[in-house]
């Protein structure tokens, strides 16, 4: 499979012609350019889940790991170093399945959004450069490499979140992106350090015995790295920087910051499934509550946000929490005994990836017909765009978890699995299930029925999408379609085993009933041209619903942590002292000794007079001195 | 007896000849590219001929060594010798020497005396990488410091006088502790020998190492910006003319760190171990003390100077963790921030040269005024906050994996403490980038700026290279400085 380092290598081309050429070319070339190598990547990405899953199992019965690819890049010692090279496994090839797919869509949708725009070549090559390092972090051989990727992902994340750079909430938000990320990676890179000591590699599976002889240093690491995780993947209260991120332009946040890039925070931790079951047994659970905590929090949130991407942005990040949570209710790494979670977390990886990425894309052709984010200025827009409106419910109905579409079945396992860890953990689930079908509606009603801002379209008609926007999304609205009845657990499984998926259903039944019944209470409250149990609610509970708009002051709190803190408390006093304290000590010195030379100085005045009265002065001390 | 690392010395030499005798820009110009590029060109054969001589399986010490007496009486020699580490010093040295020539093109006034003492600083600078002989390198120690003197008090900016008189005045008082250090350990191994080599077979008495450690390495640290001892960097860089700050910041700075490893630690390996936490703890406090200090700075060359003290703080930390991983780590960081900041120091003095004023709160918006230098400084700004692909990521998790190497906790703490720099790294560099180079230009003076020449992309697009090469093929040269780094960490563990 000697073929598939050119995975990365065509992205990083490409990302490297448009850098460093880019303003030579034409806008059009270097989309070309951009979108050719990702359909390349595409096709060999297509091309190696065919040949990796058509190969067939081993004789162990689980996908062999493949490492075509694998050269020590930086020797630290005799043992340690980062290696960097592919490796193949059923998760890392279905990622690159998602990424690959997801990317080639963005970059076919940004032709028709991006249009005109100022930086067009830059905005291929970021997207090349992420690309190249989204694909370089699921094959990495070894957790160092990883988070070589890890990091690059990151900078191109900063990179397009500021893409609109003359715009002060971008250049905010991209700042924030990055140092709320940074200082997540700062526990993942302690992790790492931590691991590669007490494991002596920095590979996935290293020597059972050198970990058990670590005793709890390796829990340790894994926690530490589960931070880098949790900041990636926008895990309370580490997520902050999600929803300002929507600063930059939509398609971006449809790949980075909806399907691939936060949920590398996942995928991490499935890389290190089996340390955490083995070693850390003790801190899935921990994931399990922050995930849920999460899931709530931001459903709750985005029940009352106004701007669509926000809504989007809380919804993902509530959806990573189901990842996350079905991740941390593992219990083994046996599918049919607490191990159903993994498998779980993988597939709603997948099929959110599909819808989520088909609700930005969506929200980008809305807000690009509209010219606006804010809900007020939408409604009754199903009349104008008849294609956006369609693919758009399709996603809808696959994230509220409705049948036959994808996410019913990916949700479906994780409230199995939910359900198989605590009763409450399963209900508490189901319960944000229900908050998310509910949340969803009330974004779908507000943008395409509900109260028509008839002023705005009167003086802006708004009009459906070129095709190369709505052609992405209606092939996104197919894979939602389908995803679903994908034997996704014949692929992917805890044990690596063929899991064959059933659906359990009388807990499909309950979330069914819940989601069908939050989706009527959003048909009433929201799909009407007056809303007034919605205006009645928010001012009832008027203090609920300020606090949520608000994200309940997390941000402010954050916000007081760095202006407050880092900025008053620390560093300006560091830099008074560094210049009152520790330089005037040195200026002090100099003073001193120009004071002091300024006192000697008239001594040597060329008076012979005085002269010789310290000569004569000087000799009788002397002789005293020899005398007694 | 003619010794290869000679022309190191001679080249600078006929340098400053030919600027005595050029009599126009045209010649001086001429003189400078040309002595450079061959000083460059020399520098590349050198590390190519190492690495062969390596490969085919030469294991001395040193190559290329030879000694000629100079004073007998005192064993004073010029010894010449080099291993992986001088061999990746004197490529730096070399690249910002040439890349320094074509950010002061268009220097005014005194074209031909500012190249002069300039040729003269890169010629202590030559001599001390090369040489193994205690006495020839404190000798080519101060012939660096002196022009130093002159070209910020004669070429700079700001509070020239002041900063020059600063600087020279606190780096003289680490020269008069290395002097003090000097003479120990001669006397202490017996005064027999000056050179390197051979004082380190002599066990020195452990008594004498504990004295003259501290005196060698505060002496040295004081040039590479140690805790409490630093603040002449930000005052000395911020008045210094742009290739001064390059070449200082860029190299000067790192023969502190070179002398504390191949004279103090290499010597005196107890009196290191009996030291190494105190200078432990300030060298952890330069690390982050630097970083929080540059988050509130409104001057581009403040910034840079106290994100210095950070870096180079990096640089004696990872020296005193002593494991051959964090050794090769500090040498890597030396390269990477000697090249890192002297890119830093370039583009600030480019822009520096537009708009007058290198206060961030003035300036927004340049990105769109000059973008090629915009773009470079974010280019800059991310290799040092540590991006992977540029010279700052292999550095720094070369450090961190060494320093991690020691099993003891008040190690540990340390490196988890320095770690931290990491993300106050990227809270100055976003704000400072976030601050001057993106929103809308404000002031419509600026409107008018002209983005790089061409002799300033010269230099801005190398050290661009530079730094993105050791951060792609990081493989070559941490095989090539282990392999310096090898004989002085056995000599600690011992």
């Amino acid at each position: 499979m000697g073929y598939t380092i050119f995975i990365l290598l065509l992205p990083l081309l490409s990302f490297l012609l448009l850098g460093l050429c880019g303003n030579f070319m034409k806008p059009k070339a270097a989309g070309i350019t951009g979108t050719l190598s990702t359909a390349a990547v595409t096709m060999l990405s297509y091309f190696t889940a065919f040949r990796y899953f058509s190969a067939g199992r081993g004789a162990d019965g689980i996908f062999p790991t493949l490492m075509p690819y694998n050269f020590r890049w930086l020797p630290f010692n005799d043992t340690l170093g980062i290696d960097m090279g592919v490796m193949l496994d059923p998760i890392a090839v279905m990622m690159l399945v998602v990424i690959s797919t997801v990317s080639l869509m963005v970059h076919i949708y940004s032709f028709g959004y991006m249009k005109g725009e100022k930086g067009f070549q830059r905005y291929y090559a970021f997207l090349s450069l992420f690309t190249m390092a989204m694909l370089g972090l699921v094959v990495a051989t070894n957790i160092f490499q990883m988070y070589v990727f890890w990091e690059l992902v990151g900078v191109s994340s900063y990179l397009l979140i500021g893409f609109y750079y003359t715009k002060p909430a971008a250049i905010a938000a991209s700042k924030k992106a990055f140092i709320v990320t940074r200082f997540a990676d700062l526990g993942f890179l302690i992790g790492i350090l931590i691991y590669g000591y007490y494991a002596g590699t920095f590979g996935f599976t290293p020597e059972a015995s050198r970990l058990m002889s670590a005793g709890m240093m390796i829990p340790l690491a894994l926690g530490l790295m589960f931070v880098g995780g949790a900041g990636k993947s926008a895990m309370f209260p580490l997520h902050i920087w999600l929803p300002d991120a929507m600063e930059g332009p939509t398609p971006v946040s449809a790949l980075i910051h909806a399907a691939t890039m936060v949920v590398a925070g996942v995928y991490l931790v499935a890389r290190m499934f089996p340390l955490f079951v083995g070693y850390a047994p003790d801190l899935l659970p921990w994931i399990a509550y922050i995930g849920a905590f999460t899931a709530l929090y931001a459903a709750v949130v985005a029940c009352v946000q106004s701007d669509i991407k926000r809504v989007l942005a809380f919804s993902t990040i509530s959806q990573i929490g189901f990842m996350m949570v079905a991740l941390g209710v593992c219990t083994s790494t046996d599918p049919h005994d607490g191990g159903l979670g993994y498998m779980a977390s993988m597939f709603h990886l997948f099929t959110h990836a599909m819808f989520k990425a088909l609700l930005f894309l969506g929200a980008g052709s809305i807000i690009h017909a509209v010219h606006s984010n804010e809900m007020s200025a939408m409604g009754g827009l199903r009349k104008y765009m008849p294609l956006t409106h369609i693919t758009f419910l399709v996603a809808c109905l696959a994230i509220a978890g409705i049948w036959p579409f994808s996410g019913f079945f990916s949700k479906d396992e994780i409230l199995a699995a939910s359900f198989g860890f605590s009763p409450v953990m399963g209900w508490v689930m189901t319960a944000v299930a229900g908050l998310t079908a509910f949340y969803m509606f009330r974004l779908y009603f507000g943008i395409f029925w509900g109260t028509e801002n008839r002023e705005l379209h009167a003086a802006h008609r708004p009009k459906e999408s070129p095709l190369n926007m709505t052609l992405p999304l209606v092939f996104l609205a197919l894979v939602t379609c389908i995803a679903g009845f994908i034997p996704f657990g014949d692929f992917v499984s805890s044990d690596g085993q063929a899991y064959h998926i059933h659906i359990d259903p009388a807990i499909a039944a309950v979330s069914l009933t819940v989601s069908l019944c939050a989706i009527g209470l959003a048909t009433w409250m929201y799909a009407r041209d007056r809303q007034p149990v919605t205006d009645m609610l928010a001012s009832k509970f008027s203090v609920l619903h300020k606090a949520a708009y608000n994200r309940f002051y997390i941000d402010s709190i954050w916000l007081f942590i760095t202006k407050k803190v880092i900025f008053r408390c620390i560093s300006a006093p560091v830099a008074w002292f560094d210049r009152h304290v520790i330089d005037g000590f040195f200026n002090l010195c100099g003073k001193a000794a120009a004071w002091l030379s300024e006192k000697i100085r008239p001594m040597q005045n060329s008076n012979i007079q005085q002269y010789t009265i310290w000569y004569l002065a000087g000799a009788v001390v002397l002789v005293l001195i020899l005398l007694f | 007896m003619f010794n290869i690392l000679m022309l190191f010395v001679l080249i600078p030499l006929l340098m400053m000849a030919g600027l005595w005798a050029s009599r126009n820009i045209r010649q001086v110009r001429g003189v400078m590219v040309t002595g450079a590029s061959l000083l460059l060109a020399l520098s590349i054969w050198l590390l190519c001929d190492y690495i062969g001589l390596r490969r085919s399986g030469e294991t001395a010490q040193m190559l290329h060594t030879s000694s000629i007496s100079w004073y007998e009486p005192l064993h004073i020699c010029l010894s010449l010798g080099v291993d992986g580490i001088s061999v990746a010093m004197l490529l730096l040295s070399s690249v910002i020497v040439f890349t320094g020539v074509f950010a002061s093109w268009r220097l005014q006034p005194m074209t031909k005396e500012y190249f002069l003492w300039y040729t003269l600083l890169s010629l202590g600078v030559y001599g001390f990488f090369i040489s193994t002989d205690l006495f020839t390198m404190f000798m080519f120690y101060e012939v660096a410091l002196i022009p130093m003197y002159l070209l910020i008090g004669v070429w700079g900016s700001g509070r020239k006088e002041y900063s020059a008189m600063k600087l020279t005045l606190m780096l003289m008082g680490g020269s008069a502790l290395i002097l003090i250090g000097i003479l120990g350990v001669y006397y202490g191994a017996g005064a027999v020998s000056m050179n390197i080599l051979e004082i380190a077979q002599v066990d020195i008495p452990v008594q004498m190492q504990n004295t003259f450690f501290p005196l060698l390495f505060l002496g040295f640290g004081i040039l590479g910006a140690l805790f409490p001892f630093h603040t002449w960097s930000p005052d000395g860089h911020a008045s210094a003319p742009t290739a001064v700050s390059m070449l200082h910041a860029g190299v000067l700075m790192k023969l502190g760190g070179y002398g504390c490893f191949r004279i103090a630690m290499y010597l005196m390996p107890e009196g290191a171990q009996m030291w190494d936490e105190v200078f432990l703890v300030l060298t952890t406090v330069s690390v982050v003390y630097g970083a929080f200090s540059a988050v509130v700075q409104t001057d581009l060359k403040y910034i840079n100077a106290y994100s210095s003290v950070s870096h180079c703080g990096l640089v004696l930390f990872a020296l005193l963790m002593m494991t051959r991983t964090s050794c090769t780590g500090a040498v890597l960081q030396m390269l990477s921030h000697g090249l890192m900041t002297a890119l830093f120091f370039a583009l600030i003095g480019m822009i520096y040269g537009r708009t007058h004023t290198r206060d961030i709160r003035q300036m927004s918006g340049l990105m769109k005024v000059m973008p090629c230098l915009a773009v470079c400084y974010v280019i800059a700004g991310l290799a040092n906050l540590g991006l992977p692909g540029f010279s700052g990521f292999v550095a720094e998790m070369t450090v961190f994996t060494g320093s991690f190497e020691n099993p003891d906790l008040f190690r540990r703490i340390c490196t988890v403490i320095a770690t931290c720099s990491i993300v106050i790294t990227a809270v100055y560099i976003l704000r400072t980038v976030g601050r001057f180079l993106y929103g809308e230009v404000k002031n419509p003076e600026f409107l008018k700026l002209k983005d790089a020449t061409w002799d300033e992309r010269t230099a801005v697009f190398i050290l661009i290279a530079c730094v993105f090469g050791l951060g792609v093929v990081p493989f070559i040269f941490s095989d090539l400085i282990a392999t310096g780094v090898e004989p002085v960490v056995s000599q600690l563990i011992k």
